[in-house]
């Protein structure tokens, strides 16, 4: 029994179910993890259960009902929680999955509570529905393993004193709550896909988690369009891992990867997805991205990429979600479509833009457009102030190279 | 629950509102509150007056220490609370959200420490 796996795939459902038995996260957690240190003594030698996610909700179920007995728990509500366990939720194992989907989506709904701070909803999120454990998480956002534990505690303390309550939104709350749950995958996805130095492999492990929770969310709630969108977008973005980075830990830019290292049948499930999210009318934030990143993904060369598709794609992106960031991304995309010229004007009004005047990717992208253009002296100039901006080890290196080139 | 519901507005913009407009808005005050007193979740509140009428005190080494205004400059000024009763927070910000301040202000959504009066006479 492979203890790791079962924690990792199961421990989202079965909290998600003790949360919803016992009203109170620590509690569930506490009682869970005891469960797994019994199922560690246990199994071994007794043989593995035929049902384990039943045995150890059974099991974490009464290990929280002694807690509450020995008083190990002085909360006001006590006796009302040990009464709720043992009348309401008598054990009926036979329970089909839906059971455990539906308090999946309250967990989930609940992690990500837009009245907890964004970076709370993110730990929290990994720490219950995906399992990860607290060093886990500490690691892949370069933290230490103290500040993820007291974020996580502080994040259950507000769910607790606020109220928080843990069930699934309203009809009338719901578009708002699930946007807030999209939000926290993404940022999940990004910071797994934008690693930036430390741990590679464990930063992966977060593309792949956010994707799963993608898969998980367009299970439970099949009408979200923007769900499905985002889903598509993680699938096409992380289709380019094998080529993103070469063997020495160099970045490779989207033009000069070898399209022979993309997953192709993850592109055509991303690819998929999208066209029934926009057959469905879906046309948000993630729907548009996700469009921009189809059209990157199915070029077969890059010399094929539909780039005045893409620019006006960014230009509806920029109009219905201003943002300074994507203005920069639409230049880019004007200078491949039209000429590299009018993508260079763009970026010129852009840098009156305080908002981004720390934002290494505005001269890096005027530096390239420079480049292109032959003009060296000009391009080595912004390739250095781009150098004082830029915080990632990866894109460091490659600004150093280019500059490089302009000055060699 | 019992939650606090903090009004923050910008006096400056309240002071400048047309008499019609703020009747207008004490008319929609007057409904929300009837309507949440019917359903037993209004404790009260009250409109304040504007932060110009605040005094600040403070009491140290002994010494009660008076300031003329709030305790703070703030962008934006408490006006008056709400204290309800939800059953948790999603419904304490669905009723915040009535408040015609909401539009153009902030509401501070606190829930308030209850004391266990009950249990402790109980224990005699």
């Amino acid at each position: 029994m492979d203890f790791e796996k079962l924690h990792r795939e199961e421990s989202g459902r079965i909290l998600s179910t003790l949360i919803g038995m016992l009203g109170d996260f620590d509690l569930a957690e506490e009682a869970l993890q005891e469960a797994y240190a019994t199922a560690l003594q246990k199994w071994p030698t007794e043989g593995t259960p035929a049902n384990p996610r039943a045995w150890l909700i059974s099991t974490a179920r009464n290990k929280a009902i002694d807690q509450l007995r020995r008083g190990r728990r002085l909360d006001e509500k006590r006796d009302e929680i040990v009464h709720h366990i043992e009348v309401v939720h008598a054990p009926q194992w036979e329970t089909a999955e839906e059971m455990f989907a539906d308090d999946r989506l309250r967990l989930i709904f609940t992690c990500c509570h837009p009245a907890l701070a964004t970076d709370a909803q993110v730990a929290l999120t990994l720490r219950t529905v995906c399992g990860l454990t607290t060093e886990e998480i500490a690691k892949a956002f370069l933290l230490p393993v103290a500040t993820l534990a007291q974020r996580l505690v502080r994040a259950k303390r507000k769910i607790r004193d606020a109220g928080i309550p843990y069930r699934e939104p309203s009809p009338e709350d719901l578009p708002e709550r699930v946007d807030s749950v999209l939000l926290a995958i993404y940022l999940i996805f990004n910071e797994g896909y934008l690693a930036s130095g430390g741990d590679a492999l464990v930063r992966r492990e977060l593309c792949s988690e956010a994707i799963q929770l993608g898969r998980v969310l367009c299970e439970l709630l099949p009408r979200e369009r923007e769900a499905r969108s985002l889903l598509a977008l993680m699938l096409l973005h992380d289709s380019r891992r094998d080529a993103r980075v070469s063997s020495d830990g160099e970045l490779i830019l989207l033009e000069e990867q070898d399209r022979s290292l993309w997953h192709h049948k993850q592109i055509r499930e991303g690819s998929a997805l999208l066209e029934s999210a926009l057959h469905a009318g879906a046309n948000g934030f993630y729907s548009l991205q996700a469009s921009i990143a189809a059209l990157h993904a199915n070029a077969r060369t890059a010399n094929e990429t539909d780039w005045p598709q893409i620019a006006g794609l960014y230009d509806l992106l920029v109009s219905s979600h201003p943002s300074p960031v994507l203005e920069v991304n639409r230049a880019a995309a004007v200078a491949m479509a039209t000429s590299l010229t009018e993508g260079l004007a763009l970026l010129d009004v852009l840098e009156e833009n305080e908002e981004l005047a720390e934002f290494y990717l505005l001269p890096a992208a005027r530096a390239d457009l420079l480049r292109r253009l032959g003009r060296k002296d000009e391009a080595a100039a912004v390739y250095r102030r781009a150098l004082q901006l830029v915080t990632n080890d990866i894109e460091r290196r490659f600004l150093l190279r280019r500059y490089a080139e302009m000055t060699g | 629950m019992k939650y606090l519901l903090l009004i923050y507005h910008t006096e400056a913009q309240a002071a400048k509102l047309r008499e019609q407009d703020r009747n207008a808005m004490y008319q929609e005050y007057g409904q929300v509150i009837g309507e949440l007193t019917q359903k037993g979740k209004y404790l009260g509140g009250y409109e304040l007056k504007p932060t110009s009428s605040a005094s600040t005190v403070r009491v140290r080494d002994g010494k009660k220490v008076i300031t003329d205004g709030p305790f703070a400059e703030t962008k934006e000024q408490l006006g008056g609370y709400f204290l309800v009763e939800a059953a948790d927070l999603d419904e304490a910000l669905a009723i915040s959200a009535r408040i015609p301040s909401a539009r153009d202000g902030s509401i501070e959504v606190r829930p308030v420490v209850e004391q266990q009066v009950k249990q402790d006479a109980a224990k005699g």
